[in-house]
């Protein structure tokens, strides 16, 4: 008995195994919770995450003021008078008071807000298609589509992200399409970057050749296998960089690149109401108040995202 | 080592390449006839004639770029439109005013990051980290150019402290207070991206096993620091390379609030000017810089980390 | 067993529907060949080729089990892409049961695809986290257009042939199962198109050893209840001796030594396989390995040695082992199936030992 004791363990099972049915000897963990996929497991951390929540529901409360600011708001926007001017906070009718050529602050924030979120997330979601998708591409076809498509991303990479905003808006002139055009341009690269480094590292799992080796088409490969692993973590970078992108397209704004006057839009208006900030600092602060709140907003629902789909499934 | 660095400097040069393709091609998207753009509008059939063979507007547009990579290399950049003075002249004198913004910015950005971030992941979970984490994140998504007015209200309206504008003249002594605002509203952004990485870095690397070994061994708090440090130092780097790069050529709006003569209020006069000549040079400089950074980042990065040296 | 078993032949009946018939082996591999090239320099050039497989040549008989062993970085794992079709080869040639892979009048890589099925090593990393064990186990027949009643019937009938029982596992996700049900689950996966071929790269050595016992007799019912035939990749000497009928032996990328399993396991002519079997952990303390059987690293696949790959790690080598390539072939003392690529079993070959026909 000298070499055979070495596969006891083995055999011994294996005698075993004729009695007990296979596979229920290594079930140990009883069936305790219903079984779950992935994202409902997100939400189930998500709803814990009282920060993740509460900004998640102001942000919403923002977006809901922008669609509906015509039913929250009692005053036109554009409507202004020089009794009215710069009326401070608090004043009756005008709770938020008014402005330089004394149009209500909260028609005028309500409004803003419409074209502030349409700047700040038109440009992501442009960038999330194209870029994702070149992304995807490039990871995974690698070799000279990656090259090709990563060397181009580079180049766009080697300007500061505002300097090439602002160079494309300067070219192009100033203007509400332009500036979407710029941003868009701008965030291409860096949603390029993570959806092919997401994609590659996906790209070398098991699975992907699991699924290569039964025949599955490549076409197939990405629509079923890669992208639903890789759009969670590239919908979290995109909300983390519409929070960049507000403060980006209000700043475009702000230098007279973006929003036009009358438009009421947050970066344009802490422009036109930068004189005023002797008078009334609380009101003229108002709209660079909303922008920062917006964008942390999206910070903090970005990270709150990011932490819960970060769920260790291995072990 | 010798191998990496030169590589990593073969690999630059098609980027700088892309870089001087993608200035010269913004010009190429101005609406109009760029000729217009690079003369007053009362120029004379004379002077239009002379521009255009002067630039090559006649010939291909390949060659057209050719010879204004040619000039530029060279550094002539032409003249600004607005001033009639050559643009590499005016470059550098907004770059330098610049860089007494960027570099107390980076330095005060960066330390007071990099301690709160270490702070942070020192004490994680507990109210400091919280704190600290929070105002990184204020850091990161605030509108600086807000917080550049709201700094000027309080310091320069209210209390009468500081300077609200400018860059001050004579004495250093004397030019100090004007750089006090500008310098810690330019610092929120990278002490905010630079105290979130940190957290993140240290927090993965006291979580690996070597440092619980290092631990068991019985190793003073100061010496785990040390490894950690070391270990999390690359990709603290090269967030800092890429911030201050952002400081170089993004201080265009602080630049605007506190009319500081640097390169992003040059752009902003450039572009409202329609200087082309001046935005062309101002942008290719900038990104030259950019790329120049990134490289000594990447070196700076393999020499402390052998594993990067591919 | 004190007196060994006579030497055998594993040769179940196979059923007469398989094409090339009973003594068609299922697979051929002839002079399968990958180099990886390696980048360096300050132009990113090749600089080197990584010699991963060096014109393999192997047969897999229909209903049989063969074990490939050898150390890590050895060119298993590559083989069994390459068969897979999952890495190009660079040269070499397939006959899945007598029709050439991927040429004319041959079979195509897609229909091999469904002849053959693979498992790997890693549990986890080889199931979609996002998709439930049904969809991932029902994903290639459904995609291969069997109607979606019938897929899920046969899904259900596979997870309880591996042993899970599907109300309670179907609905369930990748990590919220254990190791060994992963392993399971992926076993029922590659069997999901009904493959005659199963290659199992490395795929219970992650396991844990009482639970990898489960798995192996599981793969051992699952064998003769679906008349499958194996390739069992595996660097653990005891696994591959219970489960295989034949060993080929890998050493940096070539063929050392191949032949039934028992001949290979008493009988071992090369010298790298006698120090692998040496090296290999004993349960009776009176035959407890003292020296060590093997020193050093495998030489880097980069620049394998001239001639015999092994000769900078063997005690015989001589001369004539850095000057030519020895051939893998039948030695004169033992049964035809047992080859061996060493220059001590070829008569004349150059080498002191040759004659005699090696050292016993």
């Amino acid at each position: 008995m000298t070499n055979v004791p070495a596969f006891a363990q083995a055999q011994g099972s294996q005698t075993q195994a004729a009695q007990v049915p296979i596979g229920n000897a290594d079930i140990r963990k009883p069936v305790v919770e219903a079984s779950q996929g992935y994202w409902r497991s997100v939400w189930g951390r998500l709803k814990r995450d009282k920060v993740t929540m509460t900004v998640t529901v102001i942000l919403a409360l923002i977006v809901l003021m922008a669609i509906f600011a015509p039913y929250v708001t009692v005053y036109d926007p554009y409507a202004g008078g020089i009794m009215r001017r710069l009326k401070p906070i608090g004043t009756p009718g005008h709770w938020l008071g008014t402005d330089e050529t004394g149009r209500d602050m909260w028609s005028r924030l309500a409004y803003g807000a419409r074209l502030s979120l349409l700047t700040g997330i038109l440009p992501v979601a442009v960038a999330l298609g194209v870029g994702g998708l070149l992304g995807v591409i490039a990871g995974y076809a690698g070799g000279i589509v990656n090259t090709l498509i990563m060397r181009t991303m580079d180049v766009f990479y080697a300007f500061p992200s505002i300097l090439l905003a602002i160079a494309i808006c300067g070219m192009l002139g100033s203007g509400m399409t332009n500036a979407i055009l710029a941003l868009s341009i701008v965030f291409i690269p860096p949603m390029v970057r993570i959806s092919e480094s997401v994609t590659t590292q996906v790209r070398t799992l098991d699975f992907v050749d699991a699924a290569r080796a039964s025949g599955t088409t490549t076409s197939q490969i990405i629509r079923h296998h890669i992208l639903n692993n890789v759009m969670g973590t590239i919908i979290v970078y995109a909300t983390s960089l519409i929070s960049i992108s507000i403060v980006l397209s209000a700043g475009l704004s702000f230098l007279g690149l973006g929003a036009k006057p009358p438009q009421a839009e947050w970066g344009l208006m802490l422009t036109s109401l930068r004189q005023a900030i002797y008078v009334q600092p609380l009101v003229a602060a108002l709209p660079g108040f909303m922008i920062f709140i917006t964008s942390m907003c999206f910070n903090l629902m970005s990270d709150g995202f990011r932490g819960a789909m970060d769920i260790k499934l291995n072990k | 080592m010798f191998l990496f660095a030169t590589r990593r400097l073969f690999q630059a040069l098609p980027i700088l390449l892309g870089v001087s393709l993608v200035v010269f091609g913004l010009l190429q998207i101005v609406p109009g006839n760029p000729i217009d753009l690079l003369l007053p509008p009362e120029a004379s059939p004379d002077m239009i004639a002379q521009m255009k063979a002067e630039f090559g507007f006649d010939k291909p547009l390949y060659i057209q770029y050719f010879n204004w990579l040619l000039r530029a290399l060279s550094g002539n950049f032409g003249n600004s439109i607005f001033s009639g003075q050559p643009v590499n002249a005016e470059v550098a004198v907004a770059l330098k005013n610049t860089l007494y913004l960027a570099l107390p910015a980076a330095v005060l950005g960066f330390s007071l990051g990099i301690l709160l971030g270490m702070l942070a992941a020192f004490n994680s979970g507990h109210w400091l980290d919280k704190l600290f984490s929070a105002l990184a994140i204020a850091g990161v998504s605030l509108p600086h150019y807000w917080f550049a007015i709201i700094m000027v209200v309080i310091f320069s309206v209210t209390l009468n402290v500081l300077p609200a504008q400018g860059m001050g003249e004579g004495s250093l002594a004397e030019q100090i207070p004007f750089l006090i605002l500008p310098v810690i509203t330019l610092s929120l952004i990278p002490m905010g991206v630079v105290a979130r990485l940190v957290r993140a870095t240290v927090l993965d690397i006291r979580s690996q096993d070597f440092v619980g070994a290092l631990e068991a061994k019985g190793l003073g708090k100061r010496r785990i620091l040390y490894h950690v440090a070391k270990n999390a130092a690359p990709p603290v780097l090269a967030i800092m390379g890429l911030q201050f790069g952002y400081l170089l050529g993004g201080s265009i709006l602080v630049e605007t609030v506190f009319n500081w003569p640097g390169s992003g209020n040059l752009l902003n006069l450039a572009i409202f000017r329609r200087d082309i000549p001046v935005l062309q040079g101002t942008i290719l400089v900038l990104a030259f810089f950019f790329v120049l950074l990134n490289l000594a980042v990447d070196i700076a990065q393999a020499m402390i980390d052998p594993r990067i040296r591919r | 067993m004190s007196t060994p078993a006579p030497y055998k032949v594993y040769m179940p009946p196979v059923p007469e529907e398989i094409r090339g018939g009973k003594a068609q082996p299922l697979l051929i591999v002839d002079k399968l060949r990958k180099y990886f090239p390696v980048r360096g320099g300050v132009l990113n050039r090749v600089t080197a080729m990584v010699k991963a497989v060096d014109d393999v040549t192997f047969e897999v008989q229909k209903g049989e089990v063969l074990g490939i062993v050898g150390e890590s970085g050895c060119g298993k794992s590559t083989t069994a892409r390459l068969v897979m079709q999952l890495i190009k080869p660079d040269a070499g040639t397939l006959v899945y049961d007598g029709d050439p892979v991927g040429a004319f009048r041959g079979i195509s890589v897609s229909a091999l695809r469904r002849k053959v099925q693979m498992v790997f090593q890693e549990s986890f990393a080889s199931l979609n986290p996002r998709l439930s064990i049904s969809d991932s186990i029902s994903y290639a027949p459904k995609m291969h257009g069997t109607p979606r009643a019938e897929a899920d019937e046969r899904t259900e009938r596979l997870l309880r042939d591996v042993g899970l029982n599907p109300a309670q596992f179907a609905r369930r996700y990748p990590h919220e199962l254990s190791g060994g049900q992963r392993q399971r689950v992926n076993i029922a996966r590659a069997l999901a198109l009904e493959p005659k071929l199963l290659i199992l790269d490395e795929s219970v050595s992650a396991l844990d050893k009482s639970v990898e016992a489960q798995v192996l007799n599981l793969l051992v019912e699952l064998k003769q209840k679906r008349d499958l035939t194996y390739m069992f990749i595996s660097h653990d000497l005891n696994v591959v001796e219970f489960i295989s009928d034949r060993v080929l032996v890998m050493y940096l990328g070539k063929v050392v030594e191949t032949g039934p399993v028992d001949e290979i396991y008493r009988n071992p002519r090369h010298p790298y396989t006698k120090a692998l079997l040496r090296s290999k952990p004993s349960f009776d303390p009176a035959h407890r390995t003292t020296e060590m059987p093997l020193t050093g690293d495998p030489p880097s696949p980069l620049n394998p040695p001239s001639g015999c790959r092994f000769r900078t790690r063997c005690a015989f080598a001589e001369s004539v082992c850095a000057a030519k390539v020895p051939e893998l072939a039948a030695t004169p003392d033992s049964p035809p199936q047992h080859e061996v690529s060493c220059h001590m079993f070829v008569a004349g070959s150059g080498h002191s030992r040759a004659i005699s026909g090696g050292l016993s």
